[in-house]
């Protein structure tokens, strides 16, 4: 187990370099220059353009420029903002605690909502309501993100006037609500469908009918052995999903006016600052490949077949 | 009845002349999109304390249908009760209240089941499954079921019991697990154990093993036994009567020596020739000609008519009935039924 944990955390190291690595590079082969988006409308000096890129090192190959950002990066820098000379690791930690609020947020609707809708589906399987949850999901996945968040926003937000259709203040849990949903549709549909068809195939096993032959209540037999078998895949998916819902928080951050990471990356993007893409770009994948790994010990909790080897 | 009079506990409800267990003339069918499956048509038996009857048959008989049935855990759709009476102690189980149901699945009537590694649950451990009981229908605190299921697990003999009742099913050998599902059944000292197949999944060597168990334990503690099996060296050994049922009915029931003695209906006499025996060695083995009857076409008459040597035109048109088995005088075999329209010639020669 703890050899296992050391081999994982091991792995990640060519993970992180090889995806940075290609995020890196595909800034640099984006069109547009950040020293000359400096000078705004004017025409740039040149001799102070160059100046400039020799100072922030944008001048030499670009592998040496990736090799500077990667040493950077394990002595903790992770490099400076070009236009506005902030340090980017501010720029993220001053925008990160709204995006985890809202992570968190969808990704609890995700896990009750869905995991909910998927239990009443799966137990009802091929009755009505079950009709009824499969053709709502099939909707919600066929939507894409961006009309959903606007769709809210303009009936439950402006219309009907039930919540705040955009978020003044990332604090308000609230007023997070709206786009904590929008955001958790897509994953919130998927996890329903998971689920019910997990219950649907574990319903009928061998264990069940022997919980019911030991004459458990209904709520024992389906809390405890039933959900416990049938969550397995589901956990799988919830956890690799919290990268998704951070990928897809720069979205909804637009939609709902949050000032998170999402609109953090899509300021930088607009104005070329590498290091700021790269490095929110990179605090994702960490996330995404820790949670990855939490998952993973977490399925052996979940399956005392599993054995970590 | 076998009469204990040391175990008085068991008789607190008992009434005078009123079986443990008795099915009355029970028809379940299975609802497919072809039609009706009849599964189970118009079986009763009865089983009492200290008891062991045995269920014989092949697959698809019903005999395993009899047994969900009176468990309470038959998949409904696509099965249906549409006759009969399961009366425990007297009050019928199939007009009760599900609650009340309930309190008597694993209290009073307790199942066990044919593959122990699909039958117990994967992902909890067995000290947990078997502590359930104690908590479920004794309301017991979570410390004390676990006590209770180390105690269970040295009862069935499960070597270092204090030390695994925290493993999980697939970390035990199939006689081991089995062993689990036996105590798992015998947790709240049921009144009557319904066993289906319990050693089908093993191997020879264990299958015994765990029958002595099972037979031992049903002795301590004077409980009835239904063992469902298709195994007639099982039988043999352990029960005090059989049932042979065929395309959802009982053909034949007898007292068990009486049964391999001289079998009254054609059908049991085949299951008797059809065993291996050493002195036919080098011989081909006898086996019943032809198959099983579809239970959504089962044949007119005898359901084993077209399988039968003796079959005659009235086969073909009537249901024989189960009528008493008596000596060719016509003294009456004690607990002896064949449902042959020629058992005399059958029995007697």
């Amino acid at each position: 187990m703890g050899r296992y944990v050391v081999r994982r955390l091991l792995q990640m190291i060519p993970v992180f370099i090889g995806s940075t690595f290609i995020i890196f590079m595909m800034m640099y082969a984006l069109p547009g220059d950040p020293v000359r988006a400096l000078g705004g409308e004017r025409a740039p000096d040149e001799a102070q353009m160059n100046a400039l890129r020799a100072d922030l090192g944008l001048d030499e190959p670009i592998l040496q420029q990736y090799w500077n950002y990667l040493t950077g990066l394990f002595q903790g820098d992770f490099g400076t903002q070009i236009a506005s000379r902030r340090e980017v690791i501010d720029v993220i930690s001053e925008a990160l605690p709204a995006t985890i609020r809202l992570t968190l947020l969808a990704f609890v609707i995700t896990a009750v909502v869905g995991i909910a809708m998927g239990l009443i589906a799966g137990l009802r399987a091929g009755g009505k309501t079950d009709a009824g949850i499969l053709f709502f999901t099939l909707l919600l996945i066929s939507v894409p993100v961006f009309v959903i968040g606007y769709l809210y926003q303009t009936y439950f937000g402006v219309k009907w006037g039930w919540i705040s259709p955009t978020v003044r203040d990332s604090e308000d849990l609230g007023e997070l609500f709206l786009p904590a949903l929008a955001l958790a549709s897509l994953s919130l549909a998927y996890v329903a469908r998971l689920t019910r068809t997990s219950i649907v195939e574990n319903r009928r096993a061998d264990y069940m009918r022997t919980a019911r032959a030991k004459g458990l209540t209904k709520r024992r037999a389906v809390g405890v052995h039933l959900l416990r078998n049938s969550l397995i895949p589901v956990v799988t998916f919830l956890g690799v999903d919290i990268g998704n819902l951070m990928a897809g928080a720069v979205v909804t951050e637009g939609i709902f006016n949050i000032h998170g990471l999402g609109r953090a990356v899509f300021e930088a993007l607009k104005s070329r600052e590498g290091a700021t893409v790269v490095g929110i770009v990179s605090f994702i994948i960490l996330v995404y490949l820790v949670v990855a790994l939490l998952v993973d010990l977490l399925y052996a909790v979940l399956d005392p077949r599993i054995r970590y080897a | 009845m076998p009469i204990d009079m040391d175990k008085t506990d068991v008789t607190e409800a008992d009434t005078p002349g009123v079986p443990l267990l008795e099915v009355r003339d029970l028809h379940v069918e299975f609802r497919t999109r072809e039609g009706a499956a009849k599964a189970v048509n118009g079986v009763s038996y009865t089983v009492d304390a200290g008891e062991t009857l045995a269920v014989l048959g092949e697959s698809g008989s019903g005999k395993s249908v009899t047994a969900q049935t009176i468990m309470g855990i038959l998949d409904t759709p696509p099965g249906r009760i549409t006759g009969g009476e399961i009366l425990f102690r007297g009050e019928d189980m199939l007009t009760m209240s599900e609650e009340r149901r309930r309190t008597i699945r694993g209290d009073k009537i307790a199942m066990i089941f044919q593959d122990a590694l699909s039958a117990l649950n994967p992902v909890l451990s067995v000290g947990y499954q078997l502590g359930e009981m104690f908590r479920v229908h004794r309301g017991m605190s979570r410390k004390d079921a676990k006590a209770k299921a180390v105690e269970l697990m040295d009862r069935v003999r499960i070597p270092a019991a204090k030390e695994r009742v925290n493993d999980f099913p697939h970390q035990f050998s199939g006689g081991m697990r089995q062993r689990i599902m036996i105590a798992m059944a015998l947790a709240l000292e049921p009144d009557v154990i319904i066993a289906d197949e319990p050693t089908t999944a093993l191997d020879v060597t264990v299958q015994a093993q765990v029958m002595d168990l099972l037979a031992e334990l049903q002795r301590d503690f004077t409980m009835g036994l239904i063992l469902i099996t298709h195994d007639l060296g099982v039988v043999a050994d352990v029960a005090d009567k059989i049932a042979v049922m065929y395309a959802g009915r009982i053909v034949e029931s007898a007292p068990v020596e009486e049964l391999y003695k001289r079998p009254a209906h054609p059908y049991t006499k085949g299951l008797l020739d059809s065993i291996p025996r050493l002195d036919h060695k080098g011989k081909e083995l006898y086996a019943i000609k032809g198959l099983p009857p579809s239970l959504m076409a089962i044949p007119g008459g005898c359901a084993f008519n077209p399988r039968c040597a003796r079959a005659r035109d009235i086969c073909r048109t009537e249901v024989p009935p189960l009528a008493d088995v008596t000596e060719p005088d016509g003294t009456p075999i004690g607990g002896r039924s064949s449902a042959c329209h020629f058992w005399k010639e059958t029995i007697h020669g």
